[in-house]
């Protein structure tokens, strides 16, 4: 297994000073390599979830292993290492760094991990189909081809696990199924895993593996859960 | 990408900050460097020129009036002396030599002073002598000059013009005298106060028309050279135990008390060039720490490609010290500004040289000091960098 998660929890404190439990996973697992599909609407602690599985957050209680490695257990520099040498994140909104070109975007993608590589970002932006667009600026692109920077640069550490949060969020249909297209191809070339977190019922009919996080996340499960947190 | 590709990066995004905060710093890196060399090279320079001469013989009165006077031909004489008396000093043999000097007179504020031709034949520093670098000596029977480099380069005189004097030290257009004199030779630079002056006979000085015939024998000052080591008794003689004269002796000493009168005003030229590197290292602070609240999601993507808090931390630092490093850079190109401009003023005013390329230990500690402090100054920055939340950053700020 590339990833199992037991008893995970994560609460957050409220205004009115009450602890609501955003995240509650009694277990969860993924294979290597795995594609999949986790559907979840607004607030059903889905970004938590994913971010603690990056190791963003630290759990409240449970265990979350990836590669061997206790992920939970680790310090926060422990879980920086983790997350810069084995995950890749594609967010909804790209997050690319605005004052770097293309290829400095995907560069930075490495630099916490294995170290830039430059010719494999050059690969990775031509294989994304941005190859004439290296020195551009995020500024300078289509909402779709920032997606693709995004995915380049996801990939740019060689992950074993990519994580995908409302990835095509921000496109419209017919970009939003090329670039699912794209993670998925891109994600099985580089044999990474992929789960991705989404409630748009067209992207999630292309995975053949497809759960919803209202099963697994009891909390979720719960009508007022995670209303402040997606 | 390493990390200073990303300070880099950072900087260039911020362009117009980083200048602008680059360019305090190098105001207050070269401002730094430049109060401390003029103070440094002024007093080394005053207390260094004696113009070959050990001590100086006047009217009584002060001696620091007759070392500006007479070596570095400012302020006003305090008075005269007599022929007999400079014949007196002259033939004591306790002096080496003695030339008689007589002011009074100016072209377009630059000083005539008369003198012998003596004057040529002493060494004004070891091994060098006063010499003619166009033309000839003044014939002291005639009304010739020789003017000093300085004086010829700003009044643009050369061998065979000629020019009227004005009465007094002070330019007075309505003061002029009849008299024309001839420039005969234009001196060698000396890099002293000798290079401001317009050198005339003295007798030319001292008969000028319109001079008061009952002193034209008089003479404003007599430079001597001593034999041995006879200063100390010459001091207590003239000085202590006469009232007739002054002997200004040892003019270095009496310069460095000028220097130690006007120690507090260096002190605080010295305190407010050390607050505006203090107030432009604050610059930095203030120009980082200001951007943190637009730069959280960018530390917060950064973060979640695995950089560590320390990473984060050292970046905002490095950033910090890189703009103080740019400005300690330009800084001497500030200095470089300053100090000539410094230089060439205080060379028309004193004849005195100032060497801006000349290495000094500020120029080494003034810009450490300013990297020192910028690095410093990145530490507040780098504290509100390091405790950045990542999770409730990533998403933009609407």
């Amino acid at each position: 297994m590339l990833l199992t998660i037991e008893n995970l929890r994560k609460s957050y404190g409220t205004p009115d000073g009450s602890v609501q439990a955003v995240v509650d996973v009694p277990v969860f697992s993924l294979d290597t390599a795995q594609q999949t599909a986790l559907c979840g609407t607004s607030g059903s602690g889905k970004t938590t979830f994913l971010n603690l599985i990056a190791g963003i957050l630290k759990p409240d209680a449970g265990r979350i292993e990836l590669d061997g490695c206790a992920i939970s257990d680790a310090s926060e520099a422990g879980r920086d290492r983790l997350r810069a040498r084995t995950i890749g994140y594609i967010f909804q909104t790209f997050n690319l760094l605005q004052g770097y070109t293309c290829i400095e975007n995907v560069l930075l993608g490495m630099s916490f991990g294995p170290g830039a590589d430059r010719r494999r970002a050059r690969g990775l932006l031509e294989r994304v189909g941005l190859g004439q667009r290296l020195d551009h600026f995020p500024r300078q692109l289509s909402t779709g081809q920032q997606q693709r920077v995004a995915v380049a640069r996801a990939l740019a550490n060689r992950p074993k696990l990519v994580l995908a949060d409302e990835p095509t969020g921000n496109l419209d249909p017919a970009s939003a199924a090329e670039s699912l297209g794209l993670i998925h191809e891109t994600c099985l070339e580089n044999g990474a895993a992929l789960l991705l977190v989404s409630h748009d019922r067209e992207v999630l009919g292309q995975f053949d593996n497809v759960r919803d996080l209202a099963e697994i996340n009891r909390a979720a499960a719960c009508p007022s859960a995670g209303e402040a947190r997606s | 990408m390493s990390l200073l590709q990303i300070v880099l990066r950072s900087l260039r995004q911020h362009l117009l900050s980083t200048g602008i905060t680059a360019f305090s710093i190098a105001l207050a890196s070269g401002l730094l460097m430049s109060v401390w060399v003029v103070k440094d090279q002024a007093r080394e320079n005053f207390t260094g020129v004696d113009s070959g001469f050990d001590g100086v013989f006047g009217a009584r009165g002060s001696k620091l009036q007759l070392v500006l006077n007479s070596i570095f031909h400012l302020e006003a004489s305090p008075g005269n002396l007599s022929w007999e008396q400079y014949e007196l000093i002259a033939a004591d043999r306790r002096i080496a030599s003695a030339v008689p000097i007589a002011v009074g007179d100016n072209f377009r504020g630059y000083r005539l002073v008369g003198v012998t031709t003596n004057l040529f034949g002493i060494e004004y520093r070891e091994g060098k002598k006063y010499a003619v670098r166009d033309g000839y000596l003044f014939n002291p029977e005639r009304k010739q000059a020789v003017v000093g480099s300085f004086a010829a380069e700003r009044l643009k005189w050369k061998v065979g013009d000629t020019f009227r004097p004005y009465h007094g030290l002070i330019f007075d257009e309505n003061k002029q005298h009849p008299d024309e004199y001839v420039v005969s030779g234009i001196m060698e630079p000396s890099n002293t106060p000798a290079d401001r002056v317009i050198w005339i006979p003295i007798t030319g000085l001292q008969n000028m028309a319109g001079h008061d015939a009952e002193t034209a024998t008089d003479v404003s000052a007599v430079l001597v050279k001593l034999r041995g080591t006879s200063g100390m008794m010459m001091n207590q003689e003239i000085n202590l135990q006469g009232n007739v004269m002054t002997f200004a002796w040892p003019i270095a000493q009496i310069m460095g008390q000028l220097f130690n009168k006007i120690a507090p005003v260096e002190m605080v030229l010295r305190a407010v060039a050390l607050l505006v590197a203090l107030v432009a290292a604050g610059s930095i602070l203030a120009s980082i720490y200001n951007s943190m609240n637009e730069r959280r999601r960018e530390i917060a993507i950064l973060r979640a490609l695995g950089a560590r808090r320390s990473t984060i931390f050292a970046v905002v630092v490095l950033e910090a010290s890189g703009i103080a490093a740019l400005g300690a850079v330009a800084g001497f190109g500030v200095y470089f500004v300053i100090m000539s401009i410094a230089a060439w003023f205080i060379r028309k005013e004193t004849g005195i040289v100032l060497n801006p390329l000349e290495l000094q230990p500020v120029m080494a500690w003034a810009p450490l000091a300013m990297l020192g402090l910028g690095a410093l100054a990145g530490l507040v920055p780098a504290a509100k960098a390091y405790r950045t939340d990542v999770a409730e950053n990533l998403t933009p700020i609407s």
